[in-house]
Parts: C-alpha cells; structure tokens; sequence
C-alpha cells in the first residue's frame, strides 16, 4: 500500500491525516506536493496526523524535515500527531524527536497552536 | 534468479533494473529468505528497512537509474545468520567522507540517513569498492540478537 493522504480543517488549524508508507517515489512526492500546496496558499498551523502510517524510510523523513523548515520559513508550524512506535523509534534515533512538536492527542495539538 | 544450495547457506542471487521497483523486488527477496531462516517480525522490518535504504543508494546514487547498468542482490541465510550483498555499478564513495547526519548542522538536512539507518539496523555493515567500478555493501543481521 502507497500513501493516501487527506486534509480537513479543525479550527484554524489543517490537519493532514497520512496513512500508508511515506518511502521514497510516490509516498513522499504526494507529501510533499500537499505541505507545498498548503504552504502556498497561506496556511500558517499544519499539524500532520501519522497515526496510520506503517512505514517511513530515509527519504520520508528528509520530507518530514523539509516540510517543517518549509513552513517555519514563511512564519508557520508544523507539528506532528500520534507517531506509531516504530516513527517515533526513527525520530529518536535520527535526533529529530525532539526538533519536532509531536503530540499524542488531537485536541491538545490543536491548542498547542493558539 | 540464482540459487546455490552447494554449502550450509542458500544463497540466492538476482540482477535487478535500476529502478525504485527494483526497491520492492529486493526487500520481498531477502524477506522471504530471513522469514524462512526464523526471523522474528521486528527484525523482518529492520532488515527490510536497510535493505530498501541499501537499494536506493545503488538505484538512485550509484547506477543513477541507468538502463544499462544492474544492481546485484545476494542473500544468504546461515544458520545463525542473514547476509545481505547488494552491489551496483556506479562511481563508488567513501565512507568516511559521507556527513553525520546527527551533527548539529546536519540534523535538518532534508538527505544523508540512509547509511546512518542501515548501520543502526543490521549488525555489521561493509562498505568495499570495486574495480573498476562499482560499490559492494554488505549487510548482516544475526539471528536471536536484540
């Protein structure tokens, strides 16, 4: 299964709710056009809900990386949602955990951006 | 396919196209192997995980998606053991002259992981390059390590 990948606005915050493999190829290409395509048009609070990913390689995470400098650039955030344990594994041991904002549960992400 | 079935250890080989379908091709042959030689689930996602890293770095950096040019995979499964060769044809590179992906200035770098991945996930892994061209990696993963 490749990534499917959809979008919903709670407040206003957008939220990209992923599920599938972010891997090299189409995976992260399809999350990469969505966070350029939020960016472009102003949106400042993208909180990325990975709770249903089940694999994420090297490329993946230079996407999760180039997303979040992409958007702190033009004065946003990016925050992350319910990693699984094997995302959150990665994270850790590529030193990002802590680079990012990641948060267990929706609505508290959510406030986290007021 | 090649399989040789002469020693201990099954080794099977196969000439990939430099493609990232040739990704998949690669992970479902040494998965099979390691599964059948009694890898556990969390080991099968670790070695599955270095070998895609492993096969992009020779599709995409080392045979630069060539039509002409194959990535050779071979996988061998002892019996307390998974070894994993993956070869390509391209330039070659040092291994020492590759960043540290945990290094300050590298931590937000949007590349660079692979090779940090594949050594956390396997428990050896060599780097040789050919002549005249072309780069060997090995991988292995002992069987019953944590």
């Amino acid at each position: 299964m490749s990534v499917k990948l959809s979008t919903r606005q709670v407040g206003d915050v957008s939220v990209i709710d992923v599920s599938g493999r972010i891997t090299l190829g189409e995976g992260s290409s399809a999350l990469r056009d969505t966070l350029r395509d939020m960016v472009s048009k102003g949106q400042k609070k993208i909180l990325l809900n990975l709770g249903e990913v089940s694999y994420i390689d090297s490329s993946g995470i230079g996407e999760l990386v180039s997303g979040f400098t992409t958007v702190a650039n033009q004065g946003g955030q990016l925050k992350l949602l319910s990693l699984t344990k094997r995302v959150k594994d990665l994270l850790q041991i590529t030193k990002l955990y802590t680079v990012f904002d990641v948060h267990d549960d929706e609505a508290g992400a959510v406030r986290s951006f007021a | 396919m090649g399989k040789n079935t002469g020693g201990e250890a099954e080794t099977v080989d196969q000439f990939l196209d430099s493609t990232l379908e040739s990704v998949d091709s690669a992970e479902a042959l040494v998965l099979e192997v390691a599964q059948k030689a009694g890898f556990e689930e969390e080991d099968l996602h670790k070695i599955g995980m270095a070998v895609r890293e492993c096969m992009v770095n020779a599709v995409v950096h080392g045979n630069q998606y060539s039509a002409h040019k194959k990535v050779r995979v071979s996988v061998s499964a002892g019996r307390n053991q998974l070894t994993v060769s993956i070869v390509d044809q391209g330039k070659g590179f040092e291994l020492s002259s590759l960043p540290d992906p945990l290094a300050e200035e590298n931590l937000l770098s949007n590349s660079g992981r692979g090779l940090f991945l594949i050594r956390a996930f396997m428990d050896k892994l060599q780097v040789r390059r050919l002549t005249p061209h072309g780069t060997e990696v090995t991988l292995v993963k002992y069987l019953g390590q944590k």
